[in-house]
């Protein structure tokens, strides 16, 4: 049996899913966070069965590509069961999903979640009376405490085994007609080849839907008959048709919320207070940059307290290892790679990545992000974007692929590709560790405050060169800000070391191999090949020659290139072979070349391949610029 | 009639028309804002940045841009 889990985004349904299956899909309290789908098997009150956790749909009209997807597993029919996960304290707006869901005909049930939030805006519900009117099951849930997630699944479970389908509401008789005379003309080869039942169908071709559209070109008839019943629609109701079948939702969620709810009044709390101060006109902006301002600062200082012992341990083993089996032998060479390795991971990576992988965890679930797109969607307009674009580049900070990923939320292809482009920019956190354990460790705060805020000043430069030569287009930010919430410890460490596995278990061993073949090209004396290939680029970067090979394995994973620069350096002490200039070129360097292999595959399957080359090649060229121009103004003050 | 972004904060309007074609009059339906309904404007960004409003409990940025495509009446 195959359980999808459908619904209006941010209602909950990761949520659910991860209750069951794990910590598997990555939950955050803004809308748009699940932007593809996850599948897992799990075994529940004795039954074994597959959940779909879906990007949310706020309706059957996808207005981009990650609803586009919920959008097309629903209408593949491939799921068994459908559990509709509302909202709670958004039902009148979350019903007009629901009956849509219902016109797939499969058997389905509805979770009310977040009944504690419905609760505090004052929202009572009255299921019995939702689940008698729509002939479905309706459970009750809180699925951040694992509230009602039992009976949710065996009433699934019941759904399915007793076929249950409910019966959507009908619309005003003269539009019922409509669709009954359209309904009229689908033949059983176009409903096999579509596969959606024709009620769904009718409505999504009077509502001109554009994928039906398209579908239905080969069938003539079908086709005259859609244009010839939407022009009547509008004329009889003189307004065009898609209104008047978004009209007629409308009218029917808000008849139903109203028969079934009572709303009081809310219990005013402590968040909707505190959003008068951070979505304040200037107070807002401040809080901005003290956040952040504060959140940088906390990470430096407890990956610093963290990296200078644990290095000097490694050093001193390293050194007594080279005394007991001599310096020049190969057995050394290996040991010494893979400690080297190890040493990168533990010392250097690890103290600066925990603590700011926590720090995004918690800047996510509160539901920050969602108010900063709120404060500078009018600077993201003067770069040629909107605000929502905003959501990719604070994720991009964690890890470029998932900002890449997330463009996926963005409305047309102009500002997928120009965000998925600004976004292979921003340091993310492997960058950061080299931020702060070369620039913030040997040079200070302040540098690697500079290092930033010229990170975004060139971001903010390339997006306005774009905005001349791809014009801007866009309609706006339409952006639904969720409230404010209580993030859970235990999801923030799930969700972190979710995040951290990916470096403990593929980056890491990466690491260490690397680093040993590193350390092997050094004893055949390889590394002086790739190094002399290479000079011509470290010369007008004014860098020692040795640096070139950490590059090249700088495009595996950004972190490489510090921790092989460690190697090729022949110590842990950058200092004391590297200047601070050439230390700082490095940085902006490594910051902004090619993004790394694991963007580049991500990058082709979201913008294809030519302009995945495009991306590599032009930040290729923003790097050399910006590390010469760096490098210049160093020498000249 | 007014467009929504020339709402003052702490006002109330009743949407009228949806200016500017079909995906912006869908996109906005979709989370909730039709002709007929009743919305609170809750607060205006500096340098011609969004509005905030509140529409069926829940609370929705929109673009200058968009905003004044949404034609209104205040109530």
């Amino acid at each position: 049996m195959k359980i999808a889990l459908a619904g209006q985004p941010n209602c909950g349904k990761s949520t659910i899913f991860n209750a069951l299956a794990g910590y598997k899909a990555v939950t955050a309290n803004f809308p748009g966070k699940t932007v593809q789908y996850t599948l897992s098997t799990v075994t529940f009150g004795g039954k074994t069965f597959e959940i779909v956790d879906l990007p949310g749909i706020y309706s059957l009209t996808s207005m981009d590509l990650a609803e586009l997807e919920a959008r097309k597993y629903i209408l593949s029919g491939q799921a068994d069961v459908a559990i509709n996960v509302i909202d709670a304290s958004l039902l009148s707006r979350s019903l007009e999903f629901t009956i849509q869901l219902m016109d797939m005909d499969i058997p389905i049930v509805i979770c009310l979640n977040m009944m504690d939030e419905a609760r505090r805006k004052g929202v009572h519900i009255d299921t019995e009376k939702l689940s008698k009117i729509l002939g479905i099951p309706v459970v009750e849930t809180i699925a951040v405490k694992g509230q009602g997630l039992e009976n949710l699944f065996s009433a699934a479970g019941r759904a399915f085994d007793e076929n249950i389908r409910g019966e959507a509401p009908f619309y005003h008789k003269d539009v019922e007609e409509v669709i009954a005379k359209l309904s009229g003309f689908m033949d059983k080869d176009i409903l096999r080849e579509l596969k959606v039942p024709k009620r769904l169908l009718a409505k999504k071709l009077l509502e001109g839907d554009g994928f039906f559209m398209k579908k239905i070109s080969k069938f003539p008839k079908l086709l005259n008959a859609t244009s010839d019943l939407q022009s009547y629609l509008e004329k009889t109701h003189g307004r065009p048709s898609d209104m008047v079948i978004s009209s007629e939702r409308h009218a029917i969620s808000m008849n139903l919320f109203e028969e079934v709810s009572r709303v009081g009044e809310p219990v005013r709390t402590f968040y909707d207070r505190i959003d008068n101060v951070i979505m304040h006109k200037y107070f807002g902006y401040v809080i901005l940059f003290l956040l952040l301002a504060g959140f940088f600062s906390i990470v430096f200082y407890a990956g610093k307290t963290l990296e200078g012992p644990i290095i000097s341990a490694f050093e001193g083993l390293m050194k007594s290892m080279g005394d007991a089996m001599g310096k020049e032998t190969l057995l050394f060479f290996f040991a010494k790679g893979i400690l080297e390795g190890l040493a990168g991971g533990i010392g250097i990576v690890l103290p600066y990545l925990i603590p700011f992988l926590i720090g995004m965890s918690i800047l996510e679930d509160v539901g920050y992000l969602p108010r900063m797109a709120f404060l500078m969607d009018a600077f993201m307009h003067r770069i040629g974007l909107h605000g929502k674009s905003i959501l990719p580049f604070v994720l991009g900070y964690g890890c470029n692929v998932p900002a890449i990923m997330a463009t996926r939320i963005l409305e047309t292809p102009r500002d997928r590709f120009i965000t998925a482009f600004l976004a292979t920019m921003i340091p993310c956190a492997a960058r950061t560790t080299i931020i702060y354990a070369l620039v913030a460790y040997y040079i200070g705060p302040w540098a690697a405050l500079f290092v930033y805020v010229l990170n975004i000043f060139v971001i903010a430069l390339t997006g306005k060169v774009f905005t001349y030569f791809i014009p801007e287009v866009t309609p706006g930010l339409i952006l639904e800000v969720p409230s404010f919430k209580m993030p859970s410890v235990r999801v923030v460490l799930a969700k972190t070391w979710l995040r951290m596995k990916e470096f403990v278990f593929i980056a890491w061993p990466l690491l260490i191999l690397s680093s040993a073949l590193l350390s092997y090209l050094e004893y055949i004396k390889g590394d002086r090949v790739i190094n002399k290939i290479l000079s011509p680029l470290t010369y007008i970067l004014g860098l020692p020659d040795a640096v070139g090979t950490t590059l090249i394995f700088g495009i595996l994973r950004k972190e490489l290139s510090m921790l092989m620069l460690f190697q090729a350096l022949g110590t842990m002490d950058v200092s004391s072979v590297m200047s601070h200039e050439q230390i700082m070129v490095f940085t902006i360097f490594v910051l902004f070349y090619v993004p790394c292999v694991a963007t580049i595959a991500v990058l082709w399957k979201e913008v294809g391949w030519k302009k995945m080359a495009a991306i590599s090649l032009a930040t290729l060229i923003i790097a050399l610029v910006i590390a010469i121009a760096v490098r210049g103004f160093l020498s000249a003050v | 009639m007014k467009s929504l972004s020339e709402i003052e904060e702490g006002k109330k309007a009743k949407v009228l028309n949806i200016l500017g074609g079909k995906s912006v009059r869908q996109h906005l339906s979709t989370i909730g804002i039709h002709a007929g309904d009743i919305v609170f404007v809750k607060r205006h960004a500096v340098w011609g940045g969004p509005i905030l409003i509140e529409v069926h409990g829940s609370e929705v940025a929109l673009g200058r841009g968009v905003a004044s495509k949404v034609q209104v009446e205040e109530v």
